[in-house]
C-alpha cells in the first residue's frame, strides 16, 4: 500500500528506466568515443539484467508492486506497477538487448557508432522496460513513443534504399497506430475520467452500459494489433524487418511486436474483460488468420530474413489466441509464448546474420553446405528451428501445449486446431530452411553431395572459424531457450501468476489502492 | 535575411533572449514557465543566431556539441530521480534545500534540478535538428 | 459546445484519412500533421469545456477557490503535440530523403525493399 513508507525493494521498479536512461545520456556524450560505446551498452545493460532479475523475484515473493511517483497518491501520481507477467518480459526483454549488444560489437560499424546505435538500443530498452512496468495508460503511450523514436533511428541505420522504403512504411504505420492507441485514450479519458491502470479496471467494472467501452476497446485492439503486427494490419512488418542491419531486426523481431501483445493483455483482457469476452470470436478469427498467413507468408519466402519475418507474426497469431480464449491457461499459454518469442525471434535474425557472416547470401537459393562449413551452427539452427515449430524438447512446446488446453477447456476447437495446423505448417517451412540452406551439399547448381574433397581427402577443411560475439550472443539465447524447454516448471509457475492477476486483477488494484474500493 | 542591421542586432536579441530563458526556466516551479518552454526559447535565440551569423558561428557559441548537451540533460534529470531515495520516499519526491543568502531565502529543490535537465535535454535536441537543417540549405 | 468540437474532430479525422490514403507521400504526411491536431483537440474536448480560471492555487488555501480548468487533458495535450510535432519533422526528413533516394513520392512504386518478381524459393534439391 502507497501511504506506507516506500521499502527501499520498491524501487527495483524505476532502477532499470534510471539504469538505462542514465547508460543511454553516457553513451549520447561519448559517441565519438566508438571503442568505449560497446562496453557502456553492455555494462548499463547488464546492470538491468540484474535488476530485472532481482526485480522478477521482488514480485515472485511479494505479489505485485507499485511505486508511485513523487508520493501523489493514486489515481492522481503515475504508477508504476510490476506484475508477473510484466516483470518476466522486461527481464527477457533485457537478456536480448544484453545479447544484441554483444552482437553489435563485432557487426556495427564505427560511422554507424557515432550516428548512434547504442544509444538507441538502450532508449529502446528502456521504451520497452518503461511499457511493461507501467500502472498508467497514458504513461505507456509515452514508452510508446520512446521505443517508436529509438526504433525510427534505428530501422534507417545505414542509410541505404531498402531501408529508407522501409524506413517510410514502418514509421508511418506505427505512428498511426499509436495515434489510435492515444484516440482511444483520450475517449477512454472522457469516460472514466482516470488513467491509472488500476482506476481505470476499477471504474470500468462499475460502468452501467458497457457500450461505449465496447468501442474503446476495439479501438485499443486496433491499435495495439497494428503494433503487434495482427493479420490484416500486418503487412508493414515484411516490407521492413528485413532492411535493417541484422542486429537492428533481431532486437525488433524480439520486442516490438511483444510490446504490442503485452499492451492487448494488458489493456483489452484485464482492463475490459466483458468486452474480450465480447469481442472473443472476433479475436479468436484474426488470430487463426494471423497465425496461417505467416506460416503461408514463410513458406513462400527465398530471404531467409524475411522468412523469419513472417514466423513472427505467425508467432503473434498464437498469442492472440490465448486473448481470444481469455481463461486462465490460455492467457498463461499467450504469456509463455511471447517470453519464448522474444528469445527465439531475437536468436533467429542472429542465426541468419551468422549464416550470411558464412555463406554470404540471405538467398535460401544461394546458400548450402553450411553444414559442412560449421556443424555447430547448424545444430543451434535446429534447435531454434524446432522451438519455433512448437516440437519438444524446447521452449516453443509448452506454451502450444497450454493454449491448445485453454482452447479445448474454452469449446474453441477451431482455434486449438488452428494452433496444431500451424504447428505443422511451421514444420514444413523450418524443415525446408534447414534442409536447403544446411544439409544440401551447396548452392542451388552445384551438384548435391559433390563437394570436392580437399587435396588430403577432407572436407573439413571447408570449416570457418566463428566470430566470437556471435557464438556467444547465439549460444546464450539458444542454451536459454532449451533450459525453458527442459525445466519449464519454474516458467510455467510465473506465468500463471501472471496469467491468474490478468484474469482477476483483484492483486494488481490492492497493490495500488490497498484495498478494493 | 542577410542585412547589416539583422546581423549587428541578433547577437544582442540572442543574448536577450537567452537570459530570458534562463528566467522562464527558474520562475517555473509556482508560476507559468520551466524547462521546456524556457528550452523553446533558448532554441530560439540559437536559431536567430544561426541565421543571422551561420551555423558554424552557433556551434562555436556553444562550446559543447547539441547532443552532448541533451545527454548531459538527461543525465541530470535522472540525478534529480535519487535523493528521494536517501530519505525512503517514492521517486521524483520533491526535496527542498531552503537557506538563506545574502539577506534573502533560496529555495533549491529536485524539481528544479530535473526542470534543468529538461531545459537542457529541449536545447540540445532541438538545437541539433535546427542546425542540421540549416546545415542542409546551404548545400 | 462539445457537441461543436466533437463534429470538428470528425471533420479534421476525415480529411486525415481521407489523405492517409493517399498513393502520394506528401499528402501521407499531410494527413499525418492533421491527424496529430485532431487528436490533440478530441483529448482537449474530453476533459470538458467549461468557461472557467487556469488550476492554479492561490498561496495560503489548499484548494482553488472557484471552478478551474481541467489540467491534465492539458498536460496530456502538451505531451503528445511535442511527440506528434517531433515526428512530423522527422517524417518530413524521411520523405525528403526518400524522394531523394528512390525518385519518386508514390508509395505504390517503392519497391526497393519488395521488389516485383522477386525469385521464388527453391522448390527441389
Amino acid at each position: 500500500m502507497v501511504t506506507q513508507p516506500v521499502q527501499g525493494a520498491d524501487w527495483l521498479l524505476v532502477l532499470p528506466l534510471l539504469l538505462t536512461m542514465a547508460g543511454g545520456a553516457v553513451a549520447i556524450m561519448l559517441r565519438k568515443k566508438t571503442a568505449v560505446q560497446p562496453w557502456i551498452a553492455i555494462g548499463v545493460i547488464s546492470l538491468v539484467v540484474v535488476s530485472n532479475l532481482a526485480l522478477l523475484s521482488h514480485v515472485l515473493q511479494h505479489g505485485v508492486v507499485t511505486i508511485v511517483m513523487g508520493n501523489w497518491l493514486p489515481p492522481f501520481g503515475i504508477a508504476f506497477t510490476a506484475d508477473p507477467m510484466g516483470a518476466l518480459f522486461a527481464l527477457a526483454a533485457s537478456i536480448v538487448a544484453l545479447c544484441a549488444a554483444i552482437y553489435a560489437t563485432g557487426s556495427i560499424e564505427a560511422s554507424e557508432r557515432r550516428y548512434g546505435f547504442f544509444p538507441f538500443l538502450i532508449l529502446l530498452l528502456t521504451g520497452v522496460t518503461g511499457a511493461f512496468l507501467t500502472g498508467d495508460i497514458f504513461n505507456l503511450y509515452v514508452w510508446f513513443e520512446v521505443l517508436l523514436i529509438a526504433s525510427v533511428g534505428m530501422i534507417i541505420l545505414g542509410n541505404d534504399k531498402a531501408q529508407i522504403d522501409g524506413g517510410v512504411k514502418y514509421a508511418v504505420l506505427n505512428f498511426v497506430a499509436t495515434t489510435l492507441f492515444l484516440i482511444a485514450t483520450g475517449l477512454l479519458y472522457g469516460l472514466v475520467g482516470t488513467l491509472n491502470m488500476a482506476d481505470i479496471a476499477i471504474k470500468v467494472s462499475e460502468l452501467e452500459g458497457q457500450g461505449p467501452i465496447y468501442g474503446i476497446a476495439a479501438l485499443y485492439f486496433l491499435a495495439f494489433a497494428m503494433k503487434a503486427a495482427a493479420f490484416p494490419v500486418n503487412f508493414w512488418l515484411p516490407a521492413s524487418y528485413h532492411t535493417p542491419r541484422i542486429v537492428v531486426s533481431a532486437v525488433f523481431g524480439g520486442l516490438l511486436t511483444k510490446v504490442g501483445v503485452y499492451a492487448l493483455l494488458r489493456v483489452v483482457l484485464m482492463l475490459m474483460p466483458e468486452t474480450r469476452e465480447w469481442m472473443g470470436s472476433f479475436i479468436g478469427f484474426v488470430a487463426i488468420i494471423t497465425m496461417l498467413s505467416g506460416v503461408f507468408g514463410a513458406l513462400a519466402q527465398t530471404d531467409i530474413r524475411r522468412m523469419i519475418g513472417y514466423l513472427v507474426i505467425s508467432g503473434i497469431g498464437s498469442m492472440l489466441a490465448g486473448l481470444a480464449v481469455g481463461n486462465q491457461i490460455a492467457v498463461a499459454g499467450a504469456i509463455f509464448y511471447a517470453a519464448h518469442s522474444i528469445l527465439c525471434m531475437t536468436a533467429l535474425y542472429f542465426l541468419a546474420g551468422l549464416m550470411f557472416n558464412i555463406g554470404g547470401s540471405f538467398s535460401m537459393r544461394e546458400l548450402g553446405g553450411l553444414y559442412t562449413k560449421s556443424p555447430l551452427t547448424a545444430g543451434c539452427a535446429l534447435v531454434l528451428l524446432l522451438a519455433v515449430a512448437g516440437l519438444p524438447p524446447f521452449s516453443g512446446f509448452w506454451p502450444k501445449v497450454m493454449l491448445v488446453e485453454g482452447a479445448l477447456a474454452d469449446g474453441r476447437g477451431l482455434v486449438a486446431a488452428s494452433i496444431l495446423v500451424t504447428g505443422v505448417l511451421t514444420a514444413i517451412a523450418i524443415g525446408r530452411f534447414w534442409i536447403f540452406c544446411f544439409w544440401r551439399g551447396g548452392p542451388e547448381g552445384t551438384e548435391d553431395g559433390t563437394l570436392v574433397p580437399q587435396a588430403d581427402g577432407s572436407v573439413a577443411a571447408n570449416a570457418v572459424s566463428l566470430p566470437a560475439n556471435i557464438t556467444l550472443s547465439l549460444g546464450a539465447l539458444t542454451a536459454i531457450i532449451i533450459l525453458v524447454g527442459v525445466f519449464p516448471e519454474g516458467v510455467m509457475a510465473i506465468v500463471s501468476k501472471g496469467a491468474a492477476s490478468l484474469v482477476d486483477p483483484n492483486a494488481y488494484v490492492q497493490s495500488v489502492f490497498g484495498v478494493w474500493p | 535575411m542577410n542585412t547589416v542591421i539583422f546581423r549587428t542586432i541578433a547577437p544582442y536579441l540572442s543574448a536577450l533572449m537567452m537570459v530570458f530563458s534562463i528566467f522562464v526556466l527558474l520562475r517555473g516551479h509556482n508560476e507559468p514557465g520551466g524547462g521546456f518552454i524556457g528550452g523553446l526559447i533558448a532554441v530560439s535565440a540559437f536559431a536567430i543566431y544561426g541565421i543571422a551569423c551561420g551555423v558554424a558561428a552557433v556551434r562555436r557559441a556553444m562550446v559543447v556539441h547539441p547532443m552532448s548537451l541533451a545527454g548531459i540533460g538527461l543525465f541530470i534529470a535522472v540525478l534529480s530521480v535519487l535523493p528521494s531515495y536517501l530519505f525512503a520516499q517514492a521517486p521524483m519526491t520533491s526535496q527542498w534545500l531552503i537557506f538563506d543568502f545574502l539577506g534573502s531565502t533560496m529555495k533549491l529543490s529536485t524539481p528544479l534540478v530535473f526542470d534543468i535537465g529538461v531545459y537542457l535535454v529541449v536545447v540540445g535536441a532541438i538545437t541539433s535538428i535546427a542546425l542540421s537543417l540549416e546545415e542542409r540549405d546551404v548545400d | 459546445m462539445e457537441y461543436v468540437f466533437a463534429i470538428l474532430v470528425g471533420l479534421l479525422m476525415s480529411a486525415s484519412i481521407y489523405l492517409m490514403l493517399s498513393k502520394k507521400l506528401v499528402r501521407v504526411l499531410m494527413g499525418i500533421a492533421i491527424l496529430g491536431n485532431a487528436v490533440n483537440l478530441l483529448i482537449f474536448t474530453s476533459g470538458r469545456l467549461t468557461r472557467s480560471v487556469p488550476p492554479f492555487i492561490p498561496e495560503g488555501s489548499y484548494l482553488p477557490l472557484e471552478q478551474t480548468a481541467n489540467p491534465l487533458p492539458q498536460a496530456l495535450v502538451l505531451t503528445a503535440i511535442v511527440i506528434s510535432f517531433s515526428f512530423l519533422a522527422y517524417f518530413l526528413v524521411l520523405g525528403y530523403r526518400a524522394y531523394q533516394e528512390l525518385g519518386t513520392d508514390d508509395v505504390l512504386e517503392m519497391r526497393v525493399a519488395e521488389p516485383k518478381g522477386e525469385e521464388k524459393p527453391p522448390l527441389g534439391y
